[in-house]
């Protein structure tokens, strides 16, 4: 008796709470197995790089937050340092510290959301709730320094925006902040943001060994992950894979060492590799990350706190004059105007700067002819080139594996789709 | 002290390519131009040869330049004649979809540009490659290559209409099903050409020209010489500011 058993094509997205935002991903399916995977993406397509083209240089670094919003200031960071090569800048010694320190806060943001929703997806509730008590303090770092908690706008080309605040912001008293627990949420916020750093530091490994304590030897989270997604090193460069995910494959390639840019050259730190590259070298890969970012803040608060100094270029065709000098002297007025109006001339030429941003290297490529206006912007997001080897890795695994890796992936449209 | 490391990227490319490759180095970032046909030859060459070992590719992209170097604000004649109101030019936010320019092109006017990374050697390189016809504008592909160039070359096609000779897949990505046109060439309306709505009559998402936004420039575009920044110099090197 002849059957005929055909594969059945399933959709999976885009409003799939495992889909990390918006992926649309069309699943050929052989009973549980899949055969082949066609993600749909740009759902969230934007045209960020087609408004850059628009707007003046400067008017566009809010833009960059807004792409992998969840790690906003690596964003930042990139583009920053393309307009700042091109116009042949730097920033000064204490900006850049501030940026190495900020990216690492930043890589901290992206890995504790990633932790969370991973283990989410893979059924461990709790490991969320642990990762947003930690990410609210830093949300609040990002705050005290820029007014916003996610999209700061706080890398400018020839520094950052303003100095480190001398007051870290406190909990007013309300319903829900009364009493005891007021008292302990601001215990950390008494002095400068620089000491509310130093107690966070001192306190976070004790908070990484709580997450490694719910999953590193679960069983049921090594279940889903260990032997997953194993992705060999010759795959990882042939897919363009950067970051966590071709260290995670035993390739220790990390932009701060191979490339520094910032103060990455002055910090002490090491790279974790992973050994098998299954999602779950690339879960202690991360967590290692994790470590490691915290001991680069330590070293920066540091030297902040012995340093201080000018945190932006005295070059008042990229940066506005102080306020008070704008109010009395003409030259300084016509600078405000000009800047905020018409903006800035970038020499013409092209150039191509990367970070190593928490998702991998993320880059700008910036072609100016001159103008005020960059000529043509491309952001190359980790992201995008390692959602694109999905098919290649996935086919053969089950339905529930796809899920670890569009986790492991470490996906966030914002990037994926500009 | 090795063959490699006695030698720079650009002397080693020269020396292997010759005249194939265009090459400059600016800024220690180093661009190799050379044409569509030669391109597969030489990725190959890139990704296997010791001396290269172009083993990752980082990105793929594509450049449009229409209007290069082109002003919307004439800034180099102004006493005799007053400033000009900064309202001509032809930039993306100028028009919609029905008055988009038409016609005038420059010569080569659409480019894949390709980053690559040697993780082995720890370099970078550029390639551009310029399309010959810009009614078809053609770059072979490199998937067979570096199979991560698959979506890149698909978001340059969506993108900017460069077609990718041998790919084996190449569908729009980034753009709604059933987009018309390329969005990122510079004579595309920065507005956009259709809108969507939902129509209560029909019980569906309708598409329609775009009505609810005009096109409107905030700014022109100016390119002033680099006098502007020899002044910047000098003025933070003057004393009396800092007091």
């Amino acid at each position: 008796m002849a059957q005929e058993i055909r594969n059945y094509t399933m959709n999976f997205g885009p409003q799939h709470p495992a889909a990390h935002g918006v992926l649309r991903l069309v699943l050929e399916m052989d009973g549980e197995t899949i055969v082949r995977a066609d993600p749909h993406v740009g759902l969230l397509h934007r045209g960020t790089e087609k408004l850059a083209e628009s707007k003046p240089f400067n008017q566009s670094i809010g833009y960059m937050d807004r792409l992998d919003y969840v790690s906003m200031m690596c964003n930042e960071h990139a583009y920053v340092r393309a307009i700042e090569t091109l116009m042949g800048i730097e920033a000064p010694e204490r900006a850049q510290y501030i940026r190495t320190m900020f990216d690492e806060i930043t890589r901290i943001l992206n890995h504790l959301m990633w932790i969370g929703s991973n283990a989410l997806d893979l059924g461990a509730m709790a490991v969320f709730l642990y990762a947003f008590r930690e990410r609210e303090e830093l949300m609040d770092v990002y705050e005290a320094v820029s007014g916003a908690r996610m999209h700061a706008t706080y890398y400018r080309p020839g520094g950052v925006y303003r100095d480190l605040p001398a007051q870290m912001s406190q909990y007013r008293e309300s319903p829900w902040h009364k009493g005891k627990d007021l008292k302990r949420l601001n215990s950390w916020r008494e002095g400068s943001m620089l000491d509310f750093l130093d107690a966070f530091t001192d306190d976070f490994p004790k908070k990484v060994d709580e997450y490694e304590e719910l999953l590193t030897t679960n069983r049921i989270w090594k279940q889903r992950t260990v032997g997953i997604g194993v992705i060999s090193p010759e795959q990882a460069q042939a897919w363009g894979m950067t970051g966590a995910m071709i260290r995670g494959s035993g390739i220790a390639w990390d932009l701060r060492k191979k490339q520094p840019y910032a103060k990455y050259a002055e910090m002490d730190f090491d790279i974790p590799v992973g050994v098998n590259g299954d999602c779950y070298d690339r879960y202690l890969v991360r967590v290692e990350e994790m470590r490691q970012a915290n001991r680069i803040i330590k070293q920066c608060v540091k030297w902040l706190r012995a340093n201080p100094g000018p945190v932006m270029v005295e070059n008042y065709k990229v940066a506005p004059p102080k306020r008070e000098r704008m109010k009395e002297g003409m030259e300084e007025l016509i600078h405000h105007f000009k800047l905020f109006s018409e903006g800035y001339g970038v020499p013409a030429g092209e150039t191509y700067c990367a970070v190593e941003a928490p998702k991998g290297e993320f880059g700008c490529y910036l072609v100016s002819d001159g103008a005020n206006k960059p000529f043509r912007v491309h952001l190359r997001a980790p992201g995008f080139a390692h959602l694109s080897s999905i098919d290649a890795i996935v086919s053969g695994h089950m339905l529930p594996d796809v899920v670890a890796m569009i986790g492991t992936y470490d996906l966030v449209f914002g990037e994926v789709d500009r | 002290m090795t063959d490699m490391q006695k030698t720079s990227l650009a002397e080693r490319l020269a020396a292997r390519f010759g005249d194939t490759l265009k090459i400059s180095v600016v800024r220690n970032e180093t661009t190799a131009e050379l044409a569509a046909a030669d391109l597969l030859a030489v990725a190959a060459a890139l990704r296997d040869e010791p001396g290269f070992r172009f083993g990752e590719l980082i990105d793929v992209c594509g450049i449009d330049y229409l209007g290069y170097g082109q002003v919307e604000w004439d800034t180099a004649d102004v006493t005799s004649t007053g400033f000009s109101r900064g309202v001509e030019g032809e930039a993306p936010g100028r028009f919609d979809w029905a008055g988009r320019p038409r016609g005038a092109s420059p010569p080569r006017r659409f480019a894949a540009v390709i980053h690559l990374l040697s993780i082995e050697h720890n370099q970078r390189l550029r390639l551009r490659v310029f399309c010959a016809d810009d009614s078809l504008p053609l770059v072979p592909s490199v998937t067979g290559i570096w199979p991560g160039a698959n979506w890149f070359e698909r978001e340059a096609f969506d993108l900017y209409g460069i077609v990718f000779d041998g790919h084996p897949d190449l569908r729009r990505i980034l753009t709604d099903y059933g987009f018309v046109g390329h969005p990122f060439r510079k004579d595309f309306p920065l507005i956009g050409n259709v809108e969507v709505r939902y129509d209560a009559e029909q019980k569906r998402v309708v598409y329609e020209p775009v009505t609810s936004v005009v096109p409107r420039v905030l700014v022109p575009r100016v390119i002033r010489d680099d006098a502007d920044l020899e002044q910047a110099k000098a003025e933070a090197a003057d004393d009396w500011r800092r007091n």
